[in-house]
């Protein structure tokens, strides 16, 4: 009970002190441009108001989730393939090593080549930059599986396709949660340094546009908290499948 | 007290043997060409009644794991085979079901599920009542929606043991089943292992390094030597069950074992066999403490 009511107050408490050195920084420093957190919570209800706020939220969510999904419909069964069969390994880790460390950003020209200003650019890049985290959490699950399970399957008749079903996948269910995890916070990072260049809606064209149409910096940090409060939720959702029985033995914490 | 002494000449080839062992050698070859190949069983031969109880005892890295699993189709002869009911093992078979020592439990399923994994009644009215007697049988009614990672290491091990059960085989493989529990559970879950074992009556093969357990647990103990291992001697423990560890005969035929192993342990030792030795040396400590 103690320790539920800190993990609450603690938090809290950092919170505030944090807003309170933030505030008269501000008004030591007398900066004009800068915003006090009242100012942040002024531009964000003004957002509220216009309706951006919400319009622009929904923009970025249905990015990432369009980019993420598309990634874990590929990047799961690709890893996994990769992971059983020594072959489909050996021809194309070598690609996925090499393109793995290329910054998502990097990839923005050519997205904007290929897609124009259109959603289909910023879907690409999480695409992208999900992709790989998950295929090689995929295929370093199936390497990791103990063979025990494996061949206790094997000694019970169960063979091919049902192995996979019943067995490498569940098997390898708990390290693929944790590149999924791993994949939605890159994915919501890249979304907006996307949406900054490639499109004219979401939170981060907010960001860009607040501090080139009048260096509205309150409205700058406003998006920013609302990133940050977003990928917390975020993080929070694929935690909670971390905790089903399904997949808890293997979770290292 | 029947000894059955030199077992490569006066064995029977019944006709009637559940597994039979014939002319087996193990090498396995080095994938590094500087390194020697390693010679581990050389020239085996055994046969195994229909519902008999045998124990492999060997000094550890003596390859009785390793006969073990060319038993279970698990790994493939240099020479020689293995029959069960007259048919030449290539594979493993949903009949003969393998009980390892890293246990195999499932840890995603929980122990219901575990132990109804190989059942091959499609009935599910069936199915459950048979799940619910083999959970019940290794003592674990009340733990059927309870995860693996939630029970300790004798649980899981009866988890496995009622799973392989559960499939119904007509054989038991067992590979030092106990090997990783504390001694106290070691003890009990070999006495509930022999109950089973008199209501089941199934064919067991089962490998360990300790003499105790297979004294108590067998009617006849396969002793193995060192690496490249023959088979030393094939000892008959004529002794009703359940065996209390301190009567006269087991005492004898604990200490009969114990001098074959022992006996292979002086002078002969091979090159590169110390990590082996201190391990058999390690072995004799152990057995001696517990008298």
């Amino acid at each position: 009970m103690r320790n539920k009511l800190e993990s609450v107050l603690l938090p809290l408490a950092v919170a505030l002190g944090f807003v309170t050195v933030w505030h008269f920084a501000v008004k030591w420093t007398g900066s004009d441009i800068f915003p006090t957190p009242r100012q942040v919570l002024a531009g964000t209800w003004e957002l509220v108001e216009k309706g951006v706020l919400f319009k622009f939220v929904v923009a970025s969510l249905f990015r990432v989730a369009t980019g993420y999904l598309l990634a874990v419909f590929i990047g799961i069964p690709l890893g996994l393939l990769m992971g059983w069969f020594t072959r489909f390994r050996m021809a194309l880790n070598p690609a996925i090593q090499v393109l793995r460390p290329i910054s998502p950003i990097a990839w923005i020209p050519v997205a904007i080549l290929w897609f124009g200003v259109s959603d289909l650019a910023p879907i690409f890049l999480i695409f992208l930059a999900s992709l790989f985290p998950i295929t090689v959490a995929a295929m370093a699950a199936v390497q990791n599986i103990q063979l025990v399970y494996i061949r206790a399957a094997r000694n019970f008749g169960i063979g091919g396709l049902e192995l996979f079903k019943k067995v490498v996948l569940p098997a390898a269910l708990p390290q693929i949660l944790t590149g999924l995890r791993l994949a939605l916070g890159v994915a919501w990072l890249v979304v907006v340094a996307a949406e900054m260049i490639a499109v004219n809606s979401g939170l981060g064209y907010l960001i860009i546009d607040a501090r080139n149409a009048g260096k509205r910096y309150d409205l700058v940090v406003a998006g920013m908290a609302m990133i940050g409060l977003i990928g917390l939720g975020l993080d929070w959702l694929v935690r909670r499948m971390e905790t089903l029985d399904e997949v808890r033995w293997g979770i290292s914490r | 007290m029947i000894m059955h002494m030199n077992p490569h000449a006066a064995e029977s080839r019944s006709p009637r043997a559940k597994i039979a062992v014939r002319d087996l050698w193990m090498t396995f070859k080095s994938p590094d060409k500087t390194k020697s190949d390693v010679h581990v069983l050389e020239d085996i031969n055994l046969e195994i009644r229909d519902g008999e109880f045998v124990c492999i005892v060997g000094p550890s890295g003596c390859g009785k794991s390793t006969l073990l699993n060319i038993a279970g189709g698990f790994l493939q002869a240099t020479q020689g085979e293995v029959l069960i009911q007259d048919k030449m093992v290539t594979a493993p078979d949903p009949r003969y079901i393998f009980i390892f020592q890293e246990n195999g439990v499932f840890p995603w399923l929980n122990v219901e599920d575990n132990v109804g994994f190989g059942v091959k009644r499609p009935n599910p009215a069936e199915r459950q009542k048979l799940v619910d007697h083999y959970v019940e049988m290794v003592g674990l009614t009340g733990f059927g929606k309870t995860y693996p990672r939630e029970l300790s290491g004798g649980m899981k091990q009866r988890v496995e043991i009622a799973r392989a059960l559960a499939a119904e085989p007509d054989v038991l493989f067992m590979d030092e089943p106990f090997g990783a529990l504390d001694y106290l559970t070691r003890l009990r879950l070999r006495a509930e292992v022999t109950q089973i074992w008199q209501r089941e009556r199934k064919t067991v093969m089962f490998v360990t390094h300790d003499v105790d357990e297979a004294v108590q647990l067998a009617d006849r103990v396969v002793v193995m030597g060192k690496r490249p291992s023959r088979i030393r001697d094939i000892v008959t423990v004529d002794v009703p069950r359940p065996r209390d560890l301190d009567d006269p005969e087991c005492r004898r035929l604990r200490d009969h074992i114990f001098g074959v192993m022992g006996l292979d342990h002086s002078g002969l030792a091979a090159p590169g066999a110390a990590v082996e030795d201190d391990e058999e040396k390690s072995n004799v400590v152990n057995l001696n403490d517990r008298r």
